[in-house]
């Protein structure tokens, strides 16, 4: 006898119950803590911080833990509480050029003022798993150089004293757009392009910068420079007269430049592609940038033919907490929707047997819809 | 740890913003069938789960209100039992399963099978408002489409169906025109449920998050599934009765009892079967059972 599915409630209460016992695993073992985390899985919190669109590194370390690892769904709590904070107001653009650098490369230039620094970066690392990794042995401190006052211009700054590359572009009178806050209308400004590649997903921008590089939207890209560090966040104080700093986060830069033949108007110059992005993201920052230049076709004359020229197509599918969203829906109950394209089916079925003239295909349908 | 313990506003969302998804409410109502575009909010359940549905309800709900929650026409499946807890959290306002007692109902895929009444509002989750998105994926192209009124690819699309199978296929989410100029989709309800849009006294609200639109149906709007007159629009029909309570030309759902291709059929709408059979209305399977 079949009965009416009742008890969704105490089914929600029993798998809620068993993720939280599955999040805590052995508990012989002792839990994370949130220091540890925020200290030594430092780029997963800047990645869900980065596409969380919060600095908060306590907070993201909070939500890796609850979301037991899964980057996605920590940065789903994180944007669910970011939406709930009050809006005071937008800050002043951050002056990337006085970066506390603590990463700085360019491809362009060989040397430059203030130099090139590796920083902590994995590129020549030698990706064999470290015996010393099932341990905890001692790790020695990292060098630090004295602190330098020469000043660390941006390479495109150097480049633009030439005018050998394209203005940087006025800064609007007007407040930044906020696609949190207002409906995305297509074609958007770049502030607000800029906004959704700087929130979008590592991963999609990561494979729409490659298709750029295969051929779908070349761009001759270089990386100008890659700079990561700390720089203030500093907010205008009408009540004061000037701005204050109200904190400091850490950033990566990625400045592209890229080929441009010029115009009957323009001289040639190479073009910009931009990328920032929250915390250490030098992957992120530098597909932000190819995909920011791309996205840049019309203004430059070129012929819109690659899904990473789209910007319909790249912004209204960067965000992947819209995306997970859509094509987890699927595993709610749809039976309603698939009784009516069950019963469609079956008449269609019906109506082809019967148009067939076949006897025998028509009894194994007629079975089919009983 | 420096971090505050949040705290939310009744219903969730801030004034704010309740603020802001009223103007866009206020404004379909205004333009029936239109798709208002909205600062949709970042909502702690996931996109598709209903962050549309749940932000116009979270904006309208009064504290006075009488709340009711389905999903495929259920008030017991998960998701509608975990949209009407939040509710109950976040407002504490009073649920009910009964459709006639609720004040707003909050539906996925289905609207009840007891008519609506005056002074009731329904709010549809709405995973993608735009009709013509299959035939065209630019909202830049749909929007001037819309705009110029210019629904021939619609057309094209159902006689296309009618070309190829006979009859049109398209069997939920069925496309109707509201007041004789917006094309809609009424979000994927079956098309069974289609005639129960037209000249509703209930106010009709429908919220797509991700997408950002809302749109609506006032009450007693005319609301027609696009068709030809030589292929009129058909509602499914069903070949027997609910097994449970013996309700006829209502939705049912098929139940798969066994691996032998037993199948029964019942009720989609669970709160219109638990009502007849409490009036004593029974099925085949309830009077095979009582015997």
């Amino acid at each position: 006898m079949y009965v009416a599915v009742k008890g969704g409630e105490a089914a929600i209460g029993n798998a809620h119950r068993l993720l939280a016992d599955r999040r805590r695993g052995d508990r012989s073992v002792p839990a994370l803590t949130l220091e540890q985390i925020a200290g030594q899985l430092a780029l997963a919190v800047d990645r869900a911080m980065a596409e969380g669109s919060l600095y908060d590194p306590d907070l993201a370390a909070m939500a890796i833990r609850q979301s037991r690892g899964d980057l996605i769904e920590a940065i789903f709590l994180i944007r669910a509480y970011r939406t709930t904070l009050p809006r005071f107001g937008a800050s002043r653009p951050v002056d990337t050029g006085a970066m506390r650098i603590e990463r700085r490369i360019s491809a362009t230039y060989k040397d430059m003022p203030g130099g090139q620094l590796l920083g902590p970066t994995f590129d020549y690392t030698h990706r064999l798993i470290d015996p010393a990794m099932a341990t905890d042995e001692p790790v020695a401190s990292g060098k630090r150089r004295a602190r330098s006052d020469d000043p660390c211009p941006r390479v495109t700054d150097i480049l633009g004293r030439d005018g050998l590359i394209e203005p940087d572009g006025e800064l609007p009178v007007d407040e930044p757009g906020d696609l949190t806050r207002e409906p995305m209308e297509f074609p958007a400004g770049r502030d607000l392009r800029l906004q959704a590649l700087s929130r979008g997903d590592e991963g999609f921008l990561l494979s729409l910068a490659y298709s750029t590089q295969r051929g779908y939207a070349r761009s001759h890209p270089f990386v100008g420079e890659i700079r990561i560090g700390l720089v203030d966040v500093e907010v205008e104080m009408p009540e004061v007269g000037f701005a204050v700093t109200i904190g400091r986060v850490r950033l990566t830069e990625c400045q592209m430049v890229n080929q441009f033949q010029g115009s009957s108007k323009e001289p040639p110059q190479f073009t910009r592609g931009y990328g920032l992005v929250f915390g250490q993201s030098e992957r992120k920052a530098m597909a932000m940038s190819l995909v920011d230049r791309a996205l840049r076709a019309d203004e430059f004359g070129e012929e819109r033919t690659a899904p990473a020229q789209d910007e319909e197509f790249v912004i209204a599918h960067s965000d992947n907490i819209q995306a997970t969203g859509f094509v987890e829906h699927l595993k709610l109950p749809h039976y309603v929707d698939f009784q009516a394209e069950l019963d469609l089916v079956r008449r269609m079925r019906r109506e082809q047997a019967s148009a067939g003239d076949s006897q025998e295909a028509r009894s194994i349908n007629c079975d089919a819809a009983e | 740890m420096t971090t505050a313990i949040p705290t939310y506003n009744f219903a969730y969302l801030d004034e704010q913003t309740k603020r802001m998804i009223r103007r866009a409410i206020l404004k379909a109502i205004a333009i029936p069938g239109y798709q208002v575009p909205f600062a949709s909010r970042e909502m702690p359940m996931p996109y598709g789960w209903g962050t549309g549905g749940v932000q116009v309800t979270a904006s309208i709900l009064g504290p006075d209100d009488i709340l009711k929650v389905i999903d495929q026409g259920a008030d017991d499946t998960t998701n509608a039992v975990s949209i009407r807890a939040f509710f109950e959290r976040t407002a504490g306002v009073a649920t009910t399963t009964r459709t006639a007692e609720a004040t707003v109902i909050q539906t996925r895929h289905r609207i009840p099978e007891t008519a609506l009444i005056e002074g009731q509002t329904i709010v549809f989750q709405v995973p993608i408002p735009e009709p013509l998105r299959f035939l065209e994926p630019r909202e830049t192209e749909t929007r001037v489409m819309h705009a110029l009124e210019e629904y021939g690819l619609m057309h094209v699309k159902l006689y296309e169906d009618i070309a190829r199978h006979g009859h049109i296929a398209t069997t939920y989410a069925y496309p109707v025109k509201v007041e004789g100029r917006y094309v809609m989709d009424p979000s994927p309800i079956p098309k069974f449920d289609n005639p129960k849009l037209h000249r509703s006294p209930a106010l009709q609200l429908f919220g797509a998050g991700r997408e950002k639109r809302i749109y609506a149906l006032p009450p007693f709007t005319n609301v027609v599934s696009l068709d030809f007159e030589d292929h009129p629009f058909q509602v499914q029909s069903f070949e027997r009765p609910c097994a449970l309570c013996g309700a006829e030309g209502v939705y049912l759902d098929e139940v798969v009892m066994d691996d032998k291709g037993g199948r029964m059929f019942v009720c989609s709408d669970t709160d219109h079967c638990e009502t007849r059979r409490e009036a004593g209305f029974t099925g085949v399977q309830t009077a095979e059972a009582a015997e």
